[in-house]
């Protein structure tokens, strides 16, 4: 994946660099601008087995900030956020992997170097017997629920 | 043989004729006996299904999710650019101006419809709302949800958006529309079950071609649609992939 484009960031902005759970690492900026969730909207992706996005629904782009094209194709870590700690992503993989469904709260990174909060559902997409890929399914979160999650994914990094 | 049809309850009252004049029509280009039998709630029309009485129907998406998976029915056809979306309403002059200004104990008034129900309720989540700090009041019809809210005895309610807009104007007026869903992924369909599979094909190529002519025209705009269009059946896979994320 490539490294986030330090033009495309507005404003301050903090370097990160990621390293994603097969040992690859992406260069990302981030600034502390959040963008509210839609209210009212659900934003849907699919991936296949190995996380690469192969489906997206508007809201999936709008709230990215990349478009359509630049998103499929990628691996969905490309909305990786620094201040997300890789163990709910492993318990993510693991919980799907095993044909079981996730859920948590997630902050994504946009493509300005921004970010949005997300209460995330993962399902396993099961046919004939086996997995043959994932849907992702997240919804607007309560300001509680986030502060909470915010604080637990601190104390976790 | 006669074959049974059914449709999800969540349509106006005032289309259950034109559902029977859809039903005649179904059953003359088909040259098959086929019975309409309509439930007036979602739970006789689910006992009727658990019990195999149904042959054909036309399901909401919850429904629908039940269907495939548990009874071998197969999608086929769905209405065209019609998401199924809801909207959750208030009184016009009640305090709540967006979803967070509701507190736990809010009185919630609803019909029994799934699909409405489920995503009316993650539409209260930004509230940290759920069924155990909410009171529920389930009403039967949604004039009777859209009731209890100008009487003052319900805080919201959730309404299909095709329901809201059926309202009259001047019970519109005395209400305000708090959040709508813009969910798009999840829809009404067509679904045969075992016993008219021999017919899918001939059923389906009848409903895609049925805004060809006059009559069909007819027919399908006084059911609120514009034409139906082929579902595959990896589209109602993803769709009850969604679904499960929902109700989880």
């Amino acid at each position: 994946m490539k490294d986030m484009d330090r033009a495309q960031v507005p404003g301050e902005a903090v370097e990160h660099t990621l390293t994603f759970a097969d040992g690859t690492c992406r260069r990302v900026f981030v600034t502390s601008v959040e963008t509210p969730y839609p209210h009212g909207k659900l934003i849907v992706s699919r991936t296949d087995t190995s996380g690469v996005i192969t489906q997206c629904n508007k809201s999936f782009v709008d709230m990215s900030g990349y478009t359509e094209a630049e998103l499929i194709g990628q691996p969905h870590c490309i909305l990786r956020h620094p201040d997300m700690p890789a163990a709910a992503f492993a318990d993510l993989w693991k919980t799907v992997q095993a044909g079981r469904q996730w859920h948590g709260y997630v902050k994504n990174l946009r493509k300005d170097g921004g970010h949005y909060w997300v209460y995330a559902t993962v399902v396993p997409n099961v046919r004939n017997g086996e997995i043959v890929g994932f849907t992702s399914v997240r919804r607007e979160a309560s300001q509680e629920k986030i502060l909470a999650a915010e604080a637990q994914y601190r104390s976790m990094n | 043989m006669t074959f049974n049809f059914s449709v999800s309850p969540s349509f106006p009252n005032e289309r259950i004729s034109d559902w029977y004049i859809f039903n005649t029509w179904l059953q003359r280009a088909l040259s098959l006996p086929i019975h309409l039998e309509l439930y007036d709630s979602f739970g006789t029309q689910r006992a009727a299904i658990a019990e195999g009485k149904v042959d054909i129907i036309y399901a909401n998406p919850f429904d629908a999710s039940l269907l495939v998976r548990e009874k071998g029915f197969r999608a086929i056809a769905r209405p065209e650019g019609q998401p199924d979306e809801m909207v959750v309403i208030t009184a016009a002059e009640s305090p709540f101006k967006e979803i967070p200004d509701l507190k736990p104990g809010a009185r919630v008034a609803c019909s029994d419809d799934p699909s409405v129900n489920t995503v009316g309720r993650i539409l209260l989540e930004p509230a940290d709302l759920n069924a155990a700090n909410t009171v529920e009041h389930r009403r039967e019809t949604y004039i009777q949800v859209a009731r209890e809210i100008l009487r003052g005895e319900a805080d919201v309610g959730f309404l299909p958006v095709e329901a809201f807009e059926a309202l009259s104007s001047i019970v519109r007026r005395d209400l305000r529309v708090l959040v709508t869903s813009q969910v798009h992924v999840i829809h009404h369909v067509f679904l045969i079950g075992p016993a008219l599979s021999p017919h899918a094909e001939q059923i389906t190529q009848l409903l895609l071609s049925m805004h060809d002519t006059d009559k069909g025209r007819g027919i399908l705009e006084a059911l609120g649609a514009r034409s139906w269009q082929a579902v595959q059946h990896e589209d109602v896979e993803f769709m009850i992939d969604i679904i499960s994320t929902l109700t989880q």
